[in-house]
């Protein structure tokens, strides 16, 4: 399937490996993914990489029962949407935590961990999936 | 300037159609059409078919041709318009623009989705391209996943029910026992709705449009020429059309739709309507919580009261602004790219007063909307008599 490009993962490591997005300079706001144009500023923006903390809090979520293939090993997990502390948002799974204990407004950092396998001997994605913070890593619970 | 009218009207019954193949599914839906508006084939000067993915589900693509070549209608142009589960009314809108143009005189507007060729799982897949496939699906974010995080902030924002969520359900399965073309004419009760297997907490499987095999179709043609081939023609008094970010968490907001407020805003203004002056709705509920998002959207409940109104009774036939008077997504069907035709075909039957016993009574202006992906593109038409 086209979506199970290797390139199309390759393309994006920086990016999703390390929740790397963009920051406009004239507007001050900031993008994950990446825009390639500032769509408040347009052709004034001033568009340059930023490293995002990978902390937020999750803003809405839900418990995913039925699953694309690839992700059916995985049954029941926690999908969110979740408020980074710089005021984007982006959907990740929540992880470390029990889908009853989880709540809107939950504070959670970014975790590196295996997304999905492309079918049985494709490309291994990794990328970013979000944890509550605790105290023992230094972070507020 | 002149309008664009409606002559023709046609479906397929919709369903889990095993024994037919896309272009039959396709043939029957325009065949039926073009009987119904009385022109002949060789009145047809061009073709436009919105279809989604067929080329995920089915392996065809250039479905324009295809369409033009199964009618027998030989060397006419042919179009395909994508804009995911907004393919549909995107064909209608294109065929607007055409004709309203001065370029097409008559047209065949098809829409079509052939889904249970593929197991379910790939089928939830090739739907979650409507999102945004490297940001959302291939972080495990389902279609229902997504409608699913609408809901609970939408229960959490405004304090929205899981009784709510079931009420859609309800009201669109009780509408399509009257539809012949409908793929579930049956009932179903709130509890049966409440205790479904859930997909995506807080969402239930009955609170989701099936997987569902259909077409419908639309001959569409000037103004001037309606008369000449039907004696109940319709007109499409506006047809709007916006968009916003494809993911849904790039939205200020989610539990609205921006693209869904403002087409509805910019039709009723293009037909010099007032919201009251609307006496049928077909509103995209691809998930119950979506039928409860537009409600309010297009302004027959306040923001948050989406599940009250429908508590109320109010969108029921016999209400004040009744919804989905053909089933809806959730009841007639949703095979992809046809529905947004298929809402079109139904506000003409009211309009007509061919509804038979979903009939609203006297029924002169309905508006459809129609949503491709989480909202990313809204499609409103209205229709009058």
């Amino acid at each position: 399937m086209a979506e199970q490009g290797v390139a199309q993962v390759w393309r994006r490591i920086r990016t999703i490996y390390n929740v790397l997005g963009n920051k406009c300079n004239t507007c001050g706001k900031h993008y994950f993914p990446p825009r390639p144009v500032c769509p408040k500023c347009r052709r004034k923006g001033q568009l340059e990489d930023y490293q995002f903390k990978g902390l937020g809090k999750i803003y809405s979520f839900a418990i995913v029962r039925q699953a694309p293939e690839d992700f059916q090993r995985q049954i029941p997990y926690i999908i969110a949407q979740v408020e980074l502390d710089e005021g984007t948002r982006l959907t990740a799974q929540i992880v470390n935590v029990n889908p009853e204990d989880v709540n809107i407004g939950m504070r959670v950092r970014a975790c590196f961990r295996k997304i999905k396998a492309f079918g049985s001997s494709g490309v291994i994605v990794y990328g970013y999936k979000f944890e509550p913070t605790m105290k023992v890593t230094g972070h507020d619970e | 300037m002149s309008r664009v009218a409606i002559i023709g009207v046609g479906m397929c019954k919709f369903g889990e159609l095993w024994e037919l193949n896309l272009r039959d599914i396709t043939l029957e839906a325009g065949m039926y059409a073009i009987f119904d508006s009385g022109v002949r084939g060789k009145d047809l000067d061009g073709v436009v078919i919105g279809n989604m993915s067929a080329g995920r589900f089915t392996g065809q693509e250039h479905l324009g041709a295809q369409a033009a070549d199964i009618g027998g209608l030989g060397d006419m142009p042919a179009y395909s318009v994508e804009a995911a589960c907004a393919s549909g009314g995107a064909a209608v809108r294109q065929a607007y623009m055409a004709i309203k143009s001065g370029e097409h005189d008559v047209m065949l507007v098809l829409g079509n989705e052939k889904m249970s060729d593929v197991n379910q799982s790939e089928a939830m897949n090739t739907i979650s391209v409507a999102s945004d496939w490297e940001y959302e699906g291939m972080f495990g974010a389902t279609f229902p996943a997504l409608y699913a995080m609408m809901a609970r902030r939408h229960m959490k924002e405004f304090g929205t029910t899981e009784e709510h969520l079931a009420l859609p359900t309800v009201k669109n399965h009780a509408n399509a026992v009257h539809n012949p073309w409908a793929q579930f004419q049956r009932a179903v009760p709130k509890e049966v709705v409440m205790n479904s297997g859930l997909l995506a907490d807080p969402l239930r499987v009955l609170h989701s449009a099936p997987v569902t095999d259909g077409a419908a179709g639309l001959v569409m043609c000037r103004e001037d020429l309606a008369k000449k081939y039907s004696d109940t023609p319709v007109y499409i008094e506006a047809s709007e059309q916006r968009s916003d970010t494809l993911a849904l968490h790039d939205r200020k907001s989610i539990t609205r739709m921006d693209a869904v407020i403002n087409s509805t805003k910019s039709a009723l203004k293009e037909a010099n309507l007032e919201l009251d002056d609307i006496d049928v709705f077909e509103l995209h509920d691809s998930f119950s919580i979506g039928e409860i998002i537009l409600t309010e959207d297009v302004g027959i409940a306040e923001k948050g009261e989406g599940g009250k109104a429908i508590e109320e009774g109010i969108t029921e036939i016999g209400g004040k602004f009744p919804v989905n008077t053909s089933g809806g997504l959730k009841a007639r069907g949703h095979p992809v790219g046809a529905t947004g035709v298929a809402q079109i075909v139904e506000l003409a039957l009211q309009l007509r007063g061919d509804a038979e016993k979903r009939q609203v009574d006297g029924a002169e202006k309905g508006l459809a909307v129609n949503i491709g992906g989480t909202g990313a593109t809204s499609i409103v038409h209205i229709v009058g008599r």
